[in-house]
Protein backbone atom coordinates (compact mmCIF):
# COMPACT_ATOMS: atom_id res chain seq x y z
CA UNK A 1 0.00 0.00 0.00
CA UNK A 2 1.21 3.50 -0.83
CA UNK A 3 -0.39 6.68 0.48
CA UNK A 4 0.55 10.01 -1.09
CA UNK A 5 -0.44 13.00 1.03
CA UNK A 6 0.27 16.70 1.16
CA UNK A 7 -0.07 18.91 4.24
CA UNK A 8 -0.45 22.57 3.40
CA UNK A 9 -1.03 25.81 5.29
CA UNK A 10 0.58 29.07 6.38
CA UNK A 11 4.21 29.00 7.51
CA UNK A 12 4.16 28.62 11.29
CA UNK A 13 1.00 26.48 11.47
CA UNK A 14 3.11 23.36 11.83
CA UNK A 15 2.34 21.64 8.54
CA UNK A 16 5.92 20.42 8.14
CA UNK A 17 5.70 18.92 11.63
CA UNK A 18 2.50 17.04 10.71
CA UNK A 19 4.33 15.28 7.92
CA UNK A 20 7.31 14.61 10.16
CA UNK A 21 5.21 12.98 12.89
CA UNK A 22 3.49 10.81 10.30
CA UNK A 23 6.89 9.99 8.78
CA UNK A 24 8.39 8.88 12.09
CA UNK A 25 5.25 6.89 12.91
CA UNK A 26 5.62 5.07 9.59
CA UNK A 27 9.25 4.11 10.09
CA UNK A 28 8.35 2.69 13.51
CA UNK A 29 6.08 0.35 11.56
CA UNK A 30 8.93 -0.57 9.20
CA UNK A 31 7.40 1.34 6.30
CA UNK A 32 9.18 3.49 3.73
CA UNK A 33 8.78 7.26 3.99
CA UNK A 34 9.56 10.29 1.91
CA UNK A 35 9.01 13.76 3.34
CA UNK A 36 9.55 16.57 0.87
CA UNK A 37 9.11 20.12 2.19
CA UNK A 38 8.65 23.29 0.26
CA UNK A 39 11.74 25.15 1.43
CA UNK A 40 11.59 28.41 -0.45
CA UNK A 41 10.67 31.93 0.66
CA UNK A 42 7.20 30.59 1.57
CA UNK A 43 8.71 29.41 4.87
CA UNK A 44 8.62 33.06 5.95
CA UNK A 45 4.86 33.51 6.20
CA UNK A 46 3.56 32.36 2.82
CA UNK A 47 2.04 28.98 2.08
CA UNK A 48 4.20 26.09 3.23
CA UNK A 49 3.61 22.45 2.45
CA UNK A 50 5.16 19.04 2.65
CA UNK A 51 4.52 16.00 0.53
CA UNK A 52 4.59 12.90 2.73
CA UNK A 53 4.51 9.49 1.10
CA UNK A 54 4.15 6.33 3.17
CA UNK A 55 4.54 2.96 1.53
CA UNK A 56 5.24 -0.73 2.11
CA UNK A 57 7.50 -0.66 -0.93
CA UNK A 58 10.37 1.48 -2.21
CA UNK A 59 9.07 4.97 -3.01
CA UNK A 60 9.93 6.26 -6.46
CA UNK A 61 9.25 9.93 -7.04
CA UNK A 62 9.20 12.09 -3.88
CA UNK A 63 7.69 14.85 -6.00
CA UNK A 64 4.18 14.25 -7.29
CA UNK A 65 1.34 16.36 -8.59
CA UNK A 66 -1.67 14.18 -7.61
CA UNK A 67 -2.48 13.16 -4.05
CA UNK A 68 -4.51 10.52 -2.26
CA UNK A 69 -5.14 13.01 0.51
CA UNK A 70 -4.80 16.78 0.70
CA UNK A 71 -4.86 18.36 4.17
CA UNK A 72 -5.50 22.10 3.85
CA UNK A 73 -5.04 24.37 6.86
CA UNK A 74 -5.96 27.60 5.05
CA UNK A 75 -7.98 28.91 2.12
CA UNK A 76 -5.03 29.32 -0.31
CA UNK A 77 -4.20 25.63 0.24
CA UNK A 78 -7.77 24.56 -0.62
CA UNK A 79 -7.70 26.74 -3.73
CA UNK A 80 -4.31 25.42 -4.80
CA UNK A 81 -4.65 21.71 -4.04
CA UNK A 82 -8.33 20.86 -4.55
CA UNK A 83 -7.61 20.16 -8.25
CA UNK A 84 -4.65 17.97 -7.22
CA UNK A 85 -6.69 15.35 -5.33
CA UNK A 86 -6.86 12.07 -7.26
CA UNK A 87 -10.42 11.11 -8.21
CA UNK A 88 -11.74 9.11 -5.26
CA UNK A 89 -9.14 10.72 -2.97
CA UNK A 90 -9.67 12.83 0.13
CA UNK A 91 -9.65 16.55 0.85
CA UNK A 92 -9.60 17.53 4.52
CA UNK A 93 -9.94 21.17 5.56
CA UNK A 94 -10.52 23.42 8.56
CA UNK A 95 -13.91 25.16 8.41
CA UNK A 96 -12.78 27.82 10.94
CA UNK A 97 -10.85 29.80 8.34
CA UNK A 98 -12.62 28.80 5.14
CA UNK A 99 -14.77 31.22 3.18
CA UNK A 100 -14.91 29.24 -0.06
CA UNK A 101 -15.33 25.49 0.60
CA UNK A 102 -14.22 22.89 -1.94
CA UNK A 103 -16.79 21.79 -4.50
CA UNK A 104 -15.56 18.70 -6.35
CA UNK A 105 -18.00 15.80 -6.36
CA UNK A 106 -15.55 13.06 -7.38
CA UNK A 107 -13.56 13.23 -4.14
CA UNK A 108 -14.32 12.62 -0.46
CA UNK A 109 -14.49 15.96 1.32
CA UNK A 110 -14.08 16.04 5.09
CA UNK A 111 -14.02 19.08 7.34
CA UNK A 112 -13.92 20.04 11.00
CA UNK A 113 -13.77 23.32 12.95
CA UNK A 114 -10.14 22.73 13.97
CA UNK A 115 -9.50 26.39 14.79
CA UNK A 116 -12.44 26.45 17.21
CA UNK A 117 -11.37 23.18 18.84
CA UNK A 118 -7.88 24.67 19.31
CA UNK A 119 -9.43 27.69 21.05
CA UNK A 120 -11.40 25.33 23.31
CA UNK A 121 -8.12 23.63 24.18
CA UNK A 122 -6.68 27.09 24.92
CA UNK A 123 -3.73 26.56 22.61
CA UNK A 124 -3.89 27.50 18.94
CA UNK A 125 -0.51 25.86 18.34
CA UNK A 126 -2.10 22.40 18.48
CA UNK A 127 -4.22 23.09 15.38
CA UNK A 128 -1.88 20.86 13.38
CA UNK A 129 -2.37 17.94 15.78
CA UNK A 130 -6.15 18.29 15.55
CA UNK A 131 -5.90 18.12 11.77
CA UNK A 132 -3.45 15.21 11.96
CA UNK A 133 -5.94 13.29 14.11
CA UNK A 134 -8.64 13.88 11.52
CA UNK A 135 -6.23 12.82 8.77
CA UNK A 136 -5.48 9.53 10.51
CA UNK A 137 -9.17 8.74 11.06
CA UNK A 138 -9.76 9.14 7.32
CA UNK A 139 -6.64 7.39 6.02
CA UNK A 140 -5.69 4.93 8.76
CA UNK A 141 -2.16 4.72 7.28
CA UNK A 142 -0.47 4.05 10.64
CA UNK A 143 -1.67 3.16 14.14
CA UNK A 144 -2.37 5.76 16.82
CA UNK A 145 0.34 4.14 18.95
CA UNK A 146 2.88 4.81 16.23
CA UNK A 147 1.73 8.44 16.08
CA UNK A 148 2.49 8.76 19.81
CA UNK A 149 5.99 7.40 19.15
CA UNK A 150 6.36 9.78 16.21
CA UNK A 151 5.25 12.70 18.36
CA UNK A 152 7.85 11.86 21.02
CA UNK A 153 10.55 11.66 18.33
CA UNK A 154 9.71 14.98 16.69
CA UNK A 155 9.05 17.02 19.83
CA UNK A 156 12.35 18.07 21.49
CA UNK A 157 12.69 16.52 24.95
CA UNK A 158 12.32 19.85 26.74
CA UNK A 159 8.77 20.05 25.36
CA UNK A 160 7.75 16.51 26.29
CA UNK A 161 5.54 17.92 29.05
CA UNK A 162 3.30 19.06 26.19
CA UNK A 163 2.75 15.52 24.89
CA UNK A 164 -0.58 15.00 26.76
CA UNK A 165 -1.98 18.25 25.34
CA UNK A 166 -0.91 17.22 21.83
CA UNK A 167 -2.44 13.79 22.28
CA UNK A 168 -5.71 15.34 23.45
CA UNK A 169 -5.74 17.65 20.44
CA UNK A 170 -5.05 14.72 18.13
CA UNK A 171 -7.92 12.68 19.61
CA UNK A 172 -10.31 15.64 19.38
CA UNK A 173 -9.57 15.82 15.66
CA UNK A 174 -9.74 12.06 15.29
CA UNK A 175 -13.17 11.90 16.93
CA UNK A 176 -14.52 14.93 15.08
CA UNK A 177 -14.57 12.97 11.83
CA UNK A 178 -17.40 10.65 10.95
CA UNK A 179 -16.44 8.39 8.09
CA UNK A 180 -18.93 8.45 5.28
CA UNK A 181 -19.67 6.36 2.27
CA UNK A 182 -16.85 6.88 -0.24
CA UNK A 183 -17.60 8.52 -3.57
CA UNK A 184 -17.69 6.20 -6.53
CA UNK A 185 -15.33 6.98 -9.38
CA UNK B 1 20.55 -3.78 10.80
CA UNK B 2 22.14 -0.50 11.78
CA UNK B 3 20.43 2.41 13.48
CA UNK B 4 17.39 3.58 11.47
CA UNK B 5 16.41 7.24 11.48
CA UNK B 6 14.26 9.70 9.61
CA UNK B 7 16.69 12.33 8.34
CA UNK B 8 17.18 15.09 5.84
CA UNK B 9 19.69 14.30 3.09
CA UNK B 10 22.03 17.00 4.38
CA UNK B 11 21.87 15.65 7.93
CA UNK B 12 22.39 12.06 6.78
CA UNK B 13 25.48 13.12 4.86
CA UNK B 14 26.82 14.98 7.90
CA UNK B 15 26.12 12.06 10.25
CA UNK B 16 27.78 9.67 7.79
CA UNK B 17 30.86 11.92 7.73
CA UNK B 18 31.22 11.62 11.50
CA UNK B 19 30.73 7.84 11.29
CA UNK B 20 33.23 7.50 8.42
CA UNK B 21 35.94 8.86 10.70
CA UNK B 22 36.49 12.04 8.71
CA UNK B 23 39.29 14.19 10.17
CA UNK B 24 38.27 17.65 9.04
CA UNK B 25 35.42 19.62 7.52
CA UNK B 26 35.93 23.12 6.16
CA UNK B 27 32.94 24.91 4.74
CA UNK B 28 30.84 27.98 4.35
CA UNK B 29 27.05 28.00 4.73
CA UNK B 30 24.81 28.34 1.69
CA UNK B 31 21.21 27.27 1.11
CA UNK B 32 20.19 24.49 0.44
CA UNK B 33 23.11 22.71 2.16
CA UNK B 34 23.64 24.72 5.36
CA UNK B 35 22.34 21.84 7.51
CA UNK B 36 25.61 20.01 6.87
CA UNK B 37 27.82 22.54 8.65
CA UNK B 38 25.11 23.17 11.28
CA UNK B 39 24.87 19.46 12.09
CA UNK B 40 28.63 18.95 12.14
CA UNK B 41 29.23 22.02 14.34
CA UNK B 42 26.75 20.62 16.82
CA UNK B 43 27.77 16.96 16.78
CA UNK B 44 31.14 16.16 15.25
CA UNK B 45 33.93 17.50 17.46
CA UNK B 46 32.52 16.19 20.74
CA UNK B 47 32.03 12.72 19.27
CA UNK B 48 35.21 12.01 17.29
CA UNK B 49 37.40 15.07 17.69
CA UNK B 50 36.79 15.87 14.04
CA UNK B 51 37.79 19.43 13.17
CA UNK B 52 34.85 21.52 11.94
CA UNK B 53 35.68 25.00 10.77
CA UNK B 54 33.60 27.67 9.11
CA UNK B 55 36.06 29.24 6.70
CA UNK B 56 35.93 32.90 5.69
CA UNK B 57 34.89 31.90 2.17
CA UNK B 58 34.59 28.91 -0.14
CA UNK B 59 37.97 29.84 -1.65
CA UNK B 60 39.55 29.53 1.78
CA UNK B 61 37.67 26.30 2.52
CA UNK B 62 38.96 24.46 -0.55
CA UNK B 63 42.52 25.57 0.14
CA UNK B 64 42.22 24.34 3.74
CA UNK B 65 41.15 21.01 2.24
CA UNK B 66 44.24 21.13 0.00
CA UNK B 67 46.41 21.54 3.09
CA UNK B 68 44.67 18.89 5.18
CA UNK B 69 44.64 16.39 2.30
CA UNK B 70 48.35 17.02 1.80
CA UNK B 71 48.88 15.78 5.37
CA UNK B 72 47.07 12.54 4.50
CA UNK B 73 43.92 13.51 6.40
CA UNK B 74 40.38 12.73 5.40
CA UNK B 75 39.12 16.22 4.62
CA UNK B 76 35.84 17.30 3.09
CA UNK B 77 33.61 20.22 2.28
CA UNK B 78 30.09 20.75 1.01
CA UNK B 79 28.48 23.68 -0.73
CA UNK B 80 25.91 24.60 -3.33
CA UNK B 81 26.41 25.78 -6.89
CA UNK B 82 27.79 29.35 -6.51
CA UNK B 83 30.06 28.18 -3.68
CA UNK B 84 31.30 25.22 -5.72
CA UNK B 85 32.18 27.60 -8.56
CA UNK B 86 34.41 29.51 -6.15
CA UNK B 87 36.25 26.27 -5.34
CA UNK B 88 37.18 25.37 -8.90
CA UNK B 89 40.71 26.78 -8.85
CA UNK B 90 41.53 24.84 -5.72
CA UNK B 91 40.03 21.67 -7.15
CA UNK B 92 42.23 21.91 -10.22
CA UNK B 93 45.29 22.26 -7.95
CA UNK B 94 44.22 19.31 -5.80
CA UNK B 95 43.57 17.13 -8.87
CA UNK B 96 46.97 18.07 -10.28
CA UNK B 97 48.74 17.43 -6.97
CA UNK B 98 46.88 14.09 -6.76
CA UNK B 99 45.41 14.44 -3.32
CA UNK B 100 42.30 12.71 -1.98
CA UNK B 101 39.30 14.66 -0.69
CA UNK B 102 35.51 14.60 -0.76
CA UNK B 103 33.10 17.34 -1.79
CA UNK B 104 29.34 17.48 -2.08
CA UNK B 105 27.47 19.92 -4.28
CA UNK B 106 23.84 20.34 -3.27
CA UNK B 107 23.04 21.81 -6.68
CA UNK B 108 20.63 24.78 -6.83
CA UNK B 109 19.17 26.69 -9.76
CA UNK B 110 21.56 28.90 -11.73
CA UNK B 111 23.37 30.41 -13.52
CA UNK B 112 24.64 33.20 -11.31
CA UNK B 113 23.40 33.47 -7.75
CA UNK B 114 20.23 31.87 -9.13
CA UNK B 115 17.69 30.37 -6.77
CA UNK B 116 17.71 28.01 -3.79
CA UNK B 117 15.47 25.41 -5.47
CA UNK B 118 16.84 22.07 -6.77
CA UNK B 119 18.59 21.86 -10.15
CA UNK B 120 21.15 19.81 -12.08
CA UNK B 121 22.77 22.59 -14.07
CA UNK B 122 26.21 21.80 -12.65
CA UNK B 123 26.57 18.46 -14.50
CA UNK B 124 29.02 19.83 -17.07
CA UNK B 125 31.07 21.65 -14.43
CA UNK B 126 31.23 18.55 -12.26
CA UNK B 127 31.93 15.85 -14.83
CA UNK B 128 34.10 17.66 -17.37
CA UNK B 129 36.61 19.20 -15.02
CA UNK B 130 35.19 22.51 -13.85
CA UNK B 131 38.50 24.19 -13.18
CA UNK B 132 41.32 24.63 -15.69
CA UNK B 133 43.39 21.88 -17.27
CA UNK B 134 42.79 18.24 -18.17
CA UNK B 135 41.40 16.61 -15.07
CA UNK B 136 38.34 14.82 -13.80
CA UNK B 137 36.63 14.47 -10.48
CA UNK B 138 35.16 11.07 -9.73
CA UNK B 139 31.46 11.93 -9.48
CA UNK B 140 28.79 10.06 -7.51
CA UNK B 141 25.09 10.88 -7.95
CA UNK B 142 22.90 9.72 -5.03
CA UNK B 143 19.15 9.34 -5.64
CA UNK B 144 17.89 9.01 -2.09
CA UNK B 145 18.79 9.93 1.46
CA UNK B 146 20.30 6.47 2.08
CA UNK B 147 22.85 7.09 -0.68
CA UNK B 148 23.55 10.61 0.65
CA UNK B 149 24.85 8.73 3.71
CA UNK B 150 26.41 5.71 1.96
CA UNK B 151 28.40 7.71 -0.58
CA UNK B 152 30.47 9.46 2.10
CA UNK B 153 32.50 6.36 2.97
CA UNK B 154 32.46 5.15 -0.63
CA UNK B 155 33.62 8.61 -1.73
CA UNK B 156 36.58 8.59 0.65
CA UNK B 157 37.51 5.00 -0.28
CA UNK B 158 37.61 6.01 -3.95
CA UNK B 159 39.39 9.31 -3.24
CA UNK B 160 42.19 7.49 -1.41
CA UNK B 161 42.32 4.61 -3.91
CA UNK B 162 42.94 7.05 -6.77
CA UNK B 163 44.34 10.02 -4.86
CA UNK B 164 41.77 12.13 -6.63
CA UNK B 165 39.01 14.49 -5.49
CA UNK B 166 35.56 12.86 -5.38
CA UNK B 167 32.36 14.89 -5.75
CA UNK B 168 28.91 13.87 -4.56
CA UNK B 169 26.54 15.68 -6.93
CA UNK B 170 23.09 15.97 -5.36
CA UNK B 171 20.48 18.72 -5.50
CA UNK B 172 18.45 20.90 -3.16
CA UNK B 173 15.61 18.42 -2.90
CA UNK B 174 17.88 15.52 -1.90
CA UNK B 175 19.45 17.81 0.69
CA UNK B 176 16.17 19.01 2.16
CA UNK B 177 13.92 15.95 2.01
CA UNK B 178 13.67 13.39 4.79
CA UNK B 179 13.66 9.65 4.33
CA UNK B 180 14.33 6.54 6.30
CA UNK B 181 18.06 5.96 6.49
CA UNK B 182 20.03 3.10 7.97
CA UNK B 183 23.16 4.65 9.38
CA UNK B 184 26.59 3.06 8.86
CA UNK B 185 28.64 1.90 11.87
CA UNK B 186 31.00 4.34 13.58
CA UNK B 187 34.54 3.92 12.25
CA UNK B 188 37.56 5.27 14.11
CA UNK B 189 39.59 8.15 12.71
CA UNK B 190 42.56 6.35 11.24
CA UNK B 191 45.70 8.48 11.55
CA UNK B 192 47.37 6.45 8.79
CA UNK B 193 50.81 7.19 7.37
CA UNK B 194 50.95 7.72 3.63
CA UNK B 195 54.21 7.76 1.62
CA UNK B 196 53.05 10.89 -0.20
CA UNK B 197 51.81 12.90 2.75
CA UNK B 198 53.78 15.91 4.00
CA UNK B 199 53.84 15.54 7.76
CA UNK B 200 57.29 16.85 8.65
CA UNK B 201 60.73 15.65 7.63
CA UNK B 202 60.73 11.84 7.45
CA UNK B 203 63.44 9.92 9.35
CA UNK B 204 65.15 8.75 6.16
CA UNK B 205 65.58 12.37 5.13
CA UNK B 206 63.73 11.95 1.86
CA UNK B 207 61.89 15.12 0.85
CA UNK B 208 58.24 15.00 -0.09
CA UNK B 209 56.88 17.79 -2.23
CA UNK B 210 53.26 18.52 -3.03
CA UNK B 211 52.87 20.98 -5.86
CA UNK B 212 50.89 21.55 -9.01
CA UNK B 213 53.58 23.77 -10.54
CA UNK B 214 55.91 22.08 -13.04
CA UNK B 215 57.54 24.66 -15.27
CA UNK B 216 59.17 22.10 -17.58
CA UNK B 217 56.60 21.07 -20.19
CA UNK B 218 58.04 17.52 -20.40
CA UNK B 219 57.51 17.06 -16.68
CA UNK B 220 53.98 18.55 -16.94
CA UNK B 221 53.15 16.23 -19.80
CA UNK B 222 54.37 13.26 -17.78
CA UNK B 223 51.99 14.25 -14.98
CA UNK B 224 49.14 14.62 -17.48
CA UNK B 225 49.86 11.15 -18.86
CA UNK B 226 49.77 9.73 -15.36
CA UNK B 227 46.45 11.46 -14.67
CA UNK B 228 44.99 10.12 -17.90
CA UNK B 229 46.11 6.56 -17.03
CA UNK B 230 44.34 7.00 -13.71
CA UNK B 231 41.13 8.14 -15.42
CA UNK B 232 41.32 5.13 -17.75
CA UNK B 233 41.59 2.88 -14.73
CA UNK B 234 38.54 4.59 -13.16
CA UNK B 235 36.64 4.01 -16.39
CA UNK B 236 37.56 0.33 -16.26
CA UNK B 237 36.91 -0.28 -12.56
CA UNK B 238 34.52 2.24 -11.07
CA UNK B 239 31.52 2.52 -13.38
CA UNK B 240 28.30 2.15 -11.39
CA UNK B 241 24.70 2.28 -12.61
CA UNK B 242 21.27 0.80 -11.99
CA UNK B 243 18.67 -0.45 -14.47
CA UNK B 244 15.04 -1.57 -14.42
CA UNK B 245 12.77 -3.29 -16.93
CA UNK B 246 15.37 -3.31 -19.72
CA UNK B 247 14.57 -6.96 -20.65
CA UNK B 248 11.48 -6.15 -22.74
CA UNK B 249 11.99 -2.40 -23.13
CA UNK B 250 11.08 -0.62 -26.34
CA UNK B 251 11.90 2.76 -24.84
CA UNK B 252 14.29 3.85 -22.10
CA UNK B 253 13.94 6.69 -19.61
CA UNK B 254 17.29 7.83 -18.28
CA UNK B 255 18.08 10.40 -15.62
CA UNK B 256 20.38 10.86 -12.63
CA UNK B 257 19.83 11.76 -8.99
CA UNK B 258 16.40 12.96 -7.89
CA UNK B 259 15.07 13.05 -11.44
CA UNK B 260 15.80 9.35 -11.90
CA UNK B 261 13.16 8.65 -9.26
CA UNK B 262 10.62 10.92 -10.92
CA UNK B 263 11.42 9.10 -14.18
CA UNK B 264 10.90 5.77 -12.38
CA UNK B 265 7.39 6.82 -11.42
CA UNK B 266 6.76 8.07 -14.97
CA UNK B 267 7.92 4.64 -16.20
CA UNK B 268 5.46 2.89 -13.87
CA UNK B 269 2.55 5.04 -15.06
CA UNK B 270 3.64 4.49 -18.67
CA UNK B 271 3.79 0.72 -18.19
CA UNK B 272 0.22 0.78 -16.82
CA UNK B 273 -0.73 2.44 -20.10
CA UNK B 274 1.01 -0.34 -22.03
CA UNK B 275 4.26 1.36 -23.05
CA UNK B 276 7.26 -0.92 -22.60
CA UNK B 277 9.58 1.51 -20.88
CA UNK B 278 12.89 0.62 -19.22
CA UNK B 279 15.09 2.74 -16.97
CA UNK B 280 18.78 3.50 -16.60
CA UNK B 281 20.28 5.55 -13.81
CA UNK B 282 24.00 6.36 -13.84
CA UNK B 283 25.38 6.30 -10.30
CA UNK B 284 28.86 7.41 -11.34
CA UNK B 285 28.50 10.44 -13.64
CA UNK B 286 32.25 10.32 -14.17
CA UNK B 287 33.21 7.66 -15.19
CA UNK B 288 30.01 7.60 -17.24
CA UNK B 289 28.40 4.16 -17.82
CA UNK B 290 28.79 4.31 -21.61
CA UNK B 291 28.59 0.56 -22.17
CA UNK B 292 25.05 -0.03 -20.92
CA UNK B 293 23.73 2.68 -23.27
CA UNK B 294 25.71 1.27 -26.20
CA UNK B 295 24.32 -2.20 -25.49
CA UNK B 296 20.68 -1.18 -25.16
CA UNK B 297 20.65 1.33 -28.06
CA UNK B 298 20.19 -1.11 -30.98
CA UNK B 299 17.41 -2.94 -29.08
CA UNK B 300 15.09 0.02 -28.44
CA UNK B 301 13.09 2.59 -30.41
CA UNK B 302 14.44 5.48 -28.42
CA UNK B 303 15.84 6.95 -25.21
CA UNK B 304 14.31 9.88 -23.36
CA UNK B 305 16.82 11.68 -21.15
CA UNK B 306 15.29 13.83 -18.40
CA UNK B 307 17.24 16.42 -16.40
CA UNK B 308 16.79 19.56 -14.35
CA UNK B 309 18.88 21.58 -16.80
CA UNK B 310 18.92 22.47 -20.51
CA UNK B 311 20.39 19.10 -21.57
CA UNK B 312 23.82 18.18 -20.22
CA UNK B 313 24.05 14.44 -19.44
CA UNK B 314 22.19 13.88 -22.70
CA UNK B 315 25.44 14.69 -24.52
CA UNK B 316 27.14 11.76 -22.79
CA UNK B 317 24.17 9.54 -23.60
CA UNK B 318 24.41 10.53 -27.28
CA UNK B 319 28.17 9.90 -27.32
CA UNK B 320 27.53 6.49 -25.79
CA UNK B 321 24.82 5.34 -28.22
CA UNK B 322 26.77 6.61 -31.26
CA UNK B 323 23.60 7.28 -33.26
CA UNK B 324 22.32 3.71 -32.83
CA UNK B 325 18.95 4.92 -31.51
CA UNK B 326 16.94 8.09 -31.27
CA UNK B 327 17.77 10.20 -28.20
CA UNK B 328 15.39 12.92 -27.03
CA UNK B 329 15.64 15.30 -24.12
CA UNK B 330 13.14 16.82 -21.71
CA UNK B 331 14.21 19.22 -18.99
CA UNK B 332 13.12 21.94 -16.62
CA UNK B 333 15.51 24.66 -15.46
CA UNK B 334 16.13 27.28 -12.83
CA UNK B 335 14.87 25.27 -9.86
CA UNK B 336 11.68 23.86 -11.40
CA UNK B 337 11.22 20.12 -10.84
CA UNK B 338 9.39 18.09 -13.49
CA UNK B 339 6.51 15.82 -12.37
CA UNK B 340 6.01 12.18 -13.44
CA UNK B 341 2.86 13.10 -15.43
CA UNK B 342 4.72 15.84 -17.23
CA UNK B 343 7.53 13.46 -18.22
CA UNK B 344 5.10 10.86 -19.55
CA UNK B 345 3.11 13.48 -21.46
CA UNK B 346 6.28 14.66 -23.19
CA UNK B 347 7.34 11.09 -23.89
CA UNK B 348 3.99 10.48 -25.61
CA UNK B 349 4.34 13.69 -27.59
CA UNK B 350 7.85 12.80 -28.77
CA UNK B 351 7.71 9.05 -29.27
CA UNK B 352 4.10 7.83 -29.49
CA UNK B 353 2.08 10.51 -31.26
CA UNK B 354 4.98 11.34 -33.55
CA UNK B 355 5.39 7.75 -34.73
Amino acid sequence: MTHEAIFSGFGGQGVLTMGMILGYAAIFEGKEVTWMPSYGPEMRGGTANCITIVSDEMISSPIISKFDTVVALNQPSIDKFEPAVKPGGNLLYDTSTTLKPPTRSDINIYSLPAGEIAVELKNTKVLNMIMLGAFLKITNVVSIDSIWKGLASVLPERYHKLIPLNQEAFMRGYNAITLKELVKV
Amino acid sequence: MGEVKLMKGNEALAEAAIRAGVDAYFGYPITPQSEVIEYLSREATKRTGMLVLQAESEVAAINMIYGAAGCGKKAMTTSSSPGISLMQEGLSYIASAELPCLLANINRGGPGLGTIQPAQGDYFQTTKGGGHGDYHLLVLAPYNVQEMADFVKLGFDLAFKYRNPVMILADGALGQMMEKVELPPQLPRENKEYPWATTGKPKNGERRIITSLHIQPEKMEEINLRLQRKYKQMEAEEVRYQTKNLEDAEYVFTAFGLVSRIALKAMDIGRQKGYKIGWIRPITLYPFPKKIYAEIAPKVKGILDIEMNAGQMVEDVMLSVQGKTRVEFYGRMGGVVPTPDEILENFEKMFIKGE
